[in-house]
């Protein structure tokens, strides 16, 4: 099973509501995945700043995180706290620094993802527990993708919730298992990425950033995943601009997409967008298989 | 007329309500309000009633339907009309995967597309797509009509039993064990007839191409002895 939502605005006055709306369509796909919830949501932020979404396995690790790497590293941080996720913003040339200083002085804490504009928060329980535990009603963004989990290839765990982020604005949700997967992740490791759980999306993730780096554009490395990646997938990515789509070639799992002039919206099911704004004069269509699908902000 | 508000009547209810419905039953129309791609509606109807669905529907739409029309005003999910065995189900949008899948009986119209393994291993079902339908379309087929007026997706009949698949389009490619075969003046009256029962007046049955089972899947062939 599992369940992905994604939101794309086209129409900037919907950005304040991005995250009302995102947390009302991860909330109808509980069902499709009760063990955990994650979403990533690309907000404000500009090129110059990097933010680290991140998390600790022990309590109450993450209260003064912030001043003790401001004072630390002279840094200009700015932080945000929601639940056991902390945001935390900084010049980007500090990004070495700030880095370094988390490996030595924190090692409980994990970076979830990092981005210009990307914000990643997910844990286990159940999703709309989840995205309340976040805020993610109150968030706001230009697009947005989540996951509910039902949990087939690895562990019921935080780390292996989606999305799952290898670069910097990057992320992938995925419905499906895939069965190369550890072949590919040693050839991935051998070229030099880091995987950080036994997950088979994070190899896709991985698969995805490798391609980027090599002068891919988003849509050329999906293209080449369809030889590389075996197994069966839906699958949505998210980038700084914009978001693409891709099902495995026999289409094993389920997908529906509406467009309107001011969003684009996926779901596993169609109940997922039957709360939308407008829905019932969007043009409602199921993706192709085998078929890249990608909308960037213009 | 008895009017069914989604949002506030669970499906289940609603179908119970349906099931409860003796063959002889006044109540013959009924209205679907709200039904917000919502799962199982109108499955296992057993009466000659008329359910006119408003909005686009989940998986498994008139799914096991015996007698009843369903009339759904949108798209479907998954699976509709499956195992269906006798009555009338249209779609006015585009429907999911295994759209008719193992049907025994009736007719399941759909105005728009069909996407992957519509009338998979279909026995006796009729389908009309205007449309085109997916990959795997017909897959295992044992009986039955299905008439596409668009394209056919990869591997079309593949291990086709027997059941007839007429297609006005391009077929990228057939499956294993089914050929195109010719179209014959019982064909071209079975073609007719269920054109006609879709509304499609103006379309000509000539305008088709038939394929069908080459039947070399049949029975153990001793050329094949070393696939075993």
């Amino acid at each position: 099973m599992c369940g992905i939502v994604g939101l794309f605005l086209k129409n900037p006055s919907l950005e304040p509501k991005l995250g009302a709306m995102l947390s009302d369509m991860l909330a109808v796909m509980c069902d499709r995945g009760p063990d955990s919830a994650g979403f990533a949501i690309y907000g404000r932020g500009d090129e110059d700043h990097l933010k680290l979404t991140l998390r600790s396995t022990i309590a109450g690790s993450l209260d003064s995180l912030a001043d003790e790497l401001a004072a630390a590293t002279a840094a200009p941080i700015k932080s945000e706290r929601r639940d056991t996720h902390l945001v935390i913003s900084f010049p980007r040339d500090c990004e070495h620094e700030v880095r370094a200083w988390l490996a030595r002085e924190r090692p409980d804490v994990s970076v979830v993802a990092a981005g210009t504009r990307m914000e990643m928060y997910k844990e286990v329980g159940l999703p709309p527990d989840v995205a309340a535990r976040f805020r993610l009603n109150e968030m706001q963004g230009t697009h947005g993708i989540g996951h509910t989990r039902m949990a087939t290839e690895s562990a019921v765990t935080t780390k292996g919730a989606h999305p799952f982020s290898t670069g910097v604005d990057e992320c992938l949700v995925h419905n499906g298992s895939l069965s190369n997967h550890n072949g590919l992740r040693r050839r991935l490791r051998r070229e030099g990425l880091d995987f950080a759980t036994e997950n088979d999306t994070e190899v896709a993730a991985g698969y995805l950033t490798w391609r980027m780096r090599q002068g891919d554009s988003l849509k050329q490395a999906l293209q080449a995943s369809l030889n590389d990646l075996d197994g069966f997938y839906t699958f949505v990515v998210g980038s700084e601009s914009g978001f693409a789509v891709l099902r495995d070639p026999i289409s094993c799992k389920p997908a529906v997409m509406a467009e309107t002039d001011d969003y684009v919206a996926f779901g596993s099911e169609y109940r997922v967008l039957a709360g939308l704004p407008g829905i019932e004069k969007a043009r409602v269509f199921e993706p192709e298989p085998a078929h890249v699908y990608a909308w960037e902000r213009g | 007329m008895p009017v069914i508000d989604l949002n506030i009547v669970p499906v289940r209810k609603l179908n119970a309500a349906l099931h409860a419905l003796l063959p002889n039953t006044n109540e013959t129309d009924w209205e679907i309000l709200n039904p917000e791609g919502r799962h199982a509606i109108a499955v296992g109807l057993d009466a000659p009633i008329t359910v006119k669905i408003a909005g686009h529907a989940g998986y498994y739409c008139g799914g096991m339907n015996a007698q009843a029309t369903i009339l759904v005003d949108g798209n479907v999910g998954q699976g509709v009309g499956e195992n269906m065995m006798s009555g009338e189900i249209r779609v006015a949008g585009d429907a999911s995967q295994s759209a008719g899948a193992t049907g025994r009986g009736g007719l399941l119209i759909i105005d728009g597309n069909a996407s992957a393994r519509c009338g998979i291993s279909m026995k006796g079902i009729d389908i009309v797509v205007k449309g085109s339908i997916g990959h795997m379309s017909a897959f295992m087929a044992q009986a039955g009509n299905l008439v596409v007026l668009g394209d056919a997706g990869e591997a079309l009949g593949d291990s086709i039993y027997e059941a007839k698949l007429f297609v006005r389009g391009k077929v990228k490619s057939l499956g294993a064990d089914c050929i195109q075969k010719e179209l014959t003046p019982e064909d071209e009256a079975v073609l007719a007839s269920l054109l006609a029962r879709a509304g499609l007046t103006d379309v000509s049955p000539k305008a088709f191409r038939l394929y069908g089972s080459a039947r070399r899947l049949y029975n153990f062939h001793v050329d094949n002895v070393d696939a075993y």
